[in-house]
């Protein structure tokens, strides 16, 4: 574990937490200022996400700020860009439709799977404050 | 209304009667807020490359990850007030898309498993993955027909 | 009965408020307003399985209650008029279904409470019922999961929103009696100034109040000074601004005896309810705890009572509709 955290790559922290509040603070202004709801902008943002992904511009931005670029939702557009682009590599054409949900697999069937169980267990609750 | 002679000029008063979003400080939030969440993806990046996992692997992980911390909030009943809180700085994450599926699920509950958790489930999140796939989809073909 | 002007009733042998009942949920508990409130809830599902049947039970419960003070057995109210924000008005008619009253369900979004006493004093001074029940109910948890979104997801409330009363209002008039007596009604005609925005009700629905006032003032003759208290129902902070400006423009300074019932029902700074309460209830809960009390001690002796409502749904918000407005309005005299 030591040696893990003598190979902690401080400036990636960095670039990673700078890039991921920009994409939020960039998300906040359009919240604030065009009322725009929160469901359009998470599709806005997977969209762009998606294009960039595929005009292989979003992937300069991964490559330099890691989680930063992938864990905001832009990042899970690109995902499902990067996943159709390989598939169709490998398989031709109809891997534009196996290759972006097979990539992106996981996240989609954990909410899924996870919401699910939520609702067995849980119950909503009043905003007291 | 005689005083306000178009719904325009109605409007433009009202927008100056009401009181903005506190701007700065949402931003503030957000920024430090999704930024912290981008970090703890990180680690489990990392953590994940120090045993040795492929980038694509470590990646699912981390969203797997992510996804659960996010739903376990939730279903705690601690995230909206995160999400309160920081706005953006945990929609825009993965957390986010998450809490979009977990919250209706549980909502909709009252309307049965099917219909109600079952359907319900993407009123929030649906609109992301159809937009998303969809659009994978077309830069898909897209680079079909370029190769 | 008689007409006056073009939207007003005054009537010729005034109903009487009997009693009234109110019943709040928890955050309405924390208010400023708790210790005038029959019952203060701390759970919001008062033991139900789901948000739509504790509104049902708070609104059941708030009647029987209102009947039991007034004294008056329940086979001689003549007619119940209630209504509350869910679809088809469900909670009103599933909570009252076993009450074995002429039952009107009437719609009329936030304005129901007063579209409620209008409608039972036309009746009572018509000569069709001796005795009448008004009531209405709101909830925060089934609004929110009706008009916005799931409880638990993680949005913020922009300042102009407006928080859903968890509660319930109920009256009963009666034919005689010693007073508060319903002198007046003047029903609104529906305004729309072209508000799209569904986190500023308190700015669409204030026009529709403006129009009433105005109206009422014309009818009767009256001016603002006349009443003690002029009191709305849920335009919140910016709504109860947006009211004191317009009626200025119209040459009528009403701010020394004005509020509106969603500033008084919560503590802005403390509550984190942004622009005040809404809600079938916040007009309800209001007077038929607060205000029945000051007119009881005599502390206020004539109240305007202006109950607004935003004629809009998820639908028509969806489809980028304007939100219509609409302003009832009842003279409450000792």
């Amino acid at each position: 574990m030591s040696d893990f955290f003598s190979n902690i790559d401080w400036m990636q922290y960095l670039w990673c937490f700078i890039v991921g509040g920009v994409l939020c603070i960039i998300a906040q202004i359009l919240i604030d200022k065009t009322k725009l709801t929160p469901a359009r902008v998470l599709v806005l943002y997977v969209t762009v996400g998606a294009v960039l992904g595929g005009l292989g511009i979003y992937k300069y931005l991964v490559d330099f700020a890691g989680a930063g670029a992938t864990v905001p939702l832009t990042g899970f557009g690109y995902n499902l860009s990067k996943g159709a682009i390989e598939a169709v590599k490998e398989t031709g054409f109809i891997g534009a439709f196996t290759g972006g949900v097979k990539a992106s697999a996981g996240g989609i069937a954990a909410a899924v799977f996870f919401g699910y169980i939520a609702s067995l267990i849980a119950k909503p609750k009043i905003k007291k404050q | 209304m005689d005083n306000f002679e178009t719904a325009k000029q109605y409007q433009t008063y009202v927008d100056k009667k009401s009181p903005n979003s506190p701007i700065v400080k949402d931003c503030f939030n957000a920024f430090w807020v999704g930024g912290l969440i981008c970090c703890i993806g990180q680690i489990i990046l990392d953590i994940c490359k120090a045993k040795g996992l492929s980038i694509d692997l470590s990646g699912t992980i981390c969203s797997v990850v992510l996804i659960g911390l996010s739903a376990l909030l939730t279903g705690l009943n601690l995230f909206n007030r995160i999400g309160k809180f920081a706005g953006a700085g945990s929609l825009i994450p993965i957390t986010g898309f998450a809490n979009s599926i977990v919250s209706p699920a549980m909502e909709y509950k009252s309307e049965g498993y099917v219909m109600g958790v079952g359907a319900k489930m993407f009123t929030v999140a649906g609109p992301v993955l159809v937009y998303g796939i969809s659009t994978s989809i077309l830069v898909g073909i897209i680079y079909f027909i370029l190769m | 009965m008689q007409k006056l002007g073009k939207q007003t009733i005054k009537f010729d042998n005034p109903p009487t408020i009997t009693s009234t009942a109110s019943i709040v949920g928890p955050k309405e508990s924390d208010g400023p307003l708790a210790s005038y409130f029959d019952k203060c809830l701390d759970d919001e599902f008062w033991g139900e399985e789901t948000w739509e049947k504790a509104e049902s039970k708070i609104i059941k419960e708030t009647v029987s209650l209102a009947i039991n003070k007034s004294g008056i057995s329940s086979q001689n109210i003549d007619y119940c008029f209630a209504g509350d924000l869910l679809n088809q008005c469900i909670s009103s008619s599933f909570g009252l279904r076993e009450l074995n009253i002429p039952f009107f369900g009437i719609f009329g979004a936030c304005s129901t409470f007063v579209e409620g006493l209008s409608l039972g004093s036309v009746f009572i001074d018509g000569g069709a019922a001796q005795n009448v029940l008004c009531a209405t109910s709101s909830h925060f948890c089934s609004a929110e999961k009706q008009f916005r979104f799931p409880l638990e997801l993680g949005n913020q409330r922009p300042p102009t929103s407006q928080w859903t009363v968890t509660g319930s209002g109920a009256v009963v008039l009666s034919k005689s009696g010693n007073g508060p007596f319903i002198t007046h009604i003047t029903s609104g005609k529906i305004v729309d100034l072209g508000i799209k925005d569904a986190n500023n009700m308190g700015a669409a629905m204030a026009p529709a109040a403006v129009d009433t006032l105005l109206t009422h003032f014309q009818d009767t003759g009256r001016a603002p000074s006349y009443y003690d208290l002029i009191l709305t129902g849920d335009l919140g902070h910016i709504g109860k601004e947006i009211t004191i400006d317009m009626m200025k423009t119209h040459g009528y300074n009403i701010k020394s005896n004005y509020n509106d019932c969603g500033v008084l029902i919560f503590d802005k700074a403390t509550q984190d309810t942004h622009s005040g309460g809404s809600g079938c209830a916040c007009c309800g809960t209001v007077f038929s705890g607060y205000v029945f009390q000051q007119l009881q001690q005599k502390k206020v002796q004539k109240v305007l009572l202006i109950a607004t409502g935003a004629l809009t749904n998820s639908t028509s918000a969806q489809q980028g509709e304007t939100i219509p407005g609409i302003a009832h309005a009842v003279s409450i005299e000792l």
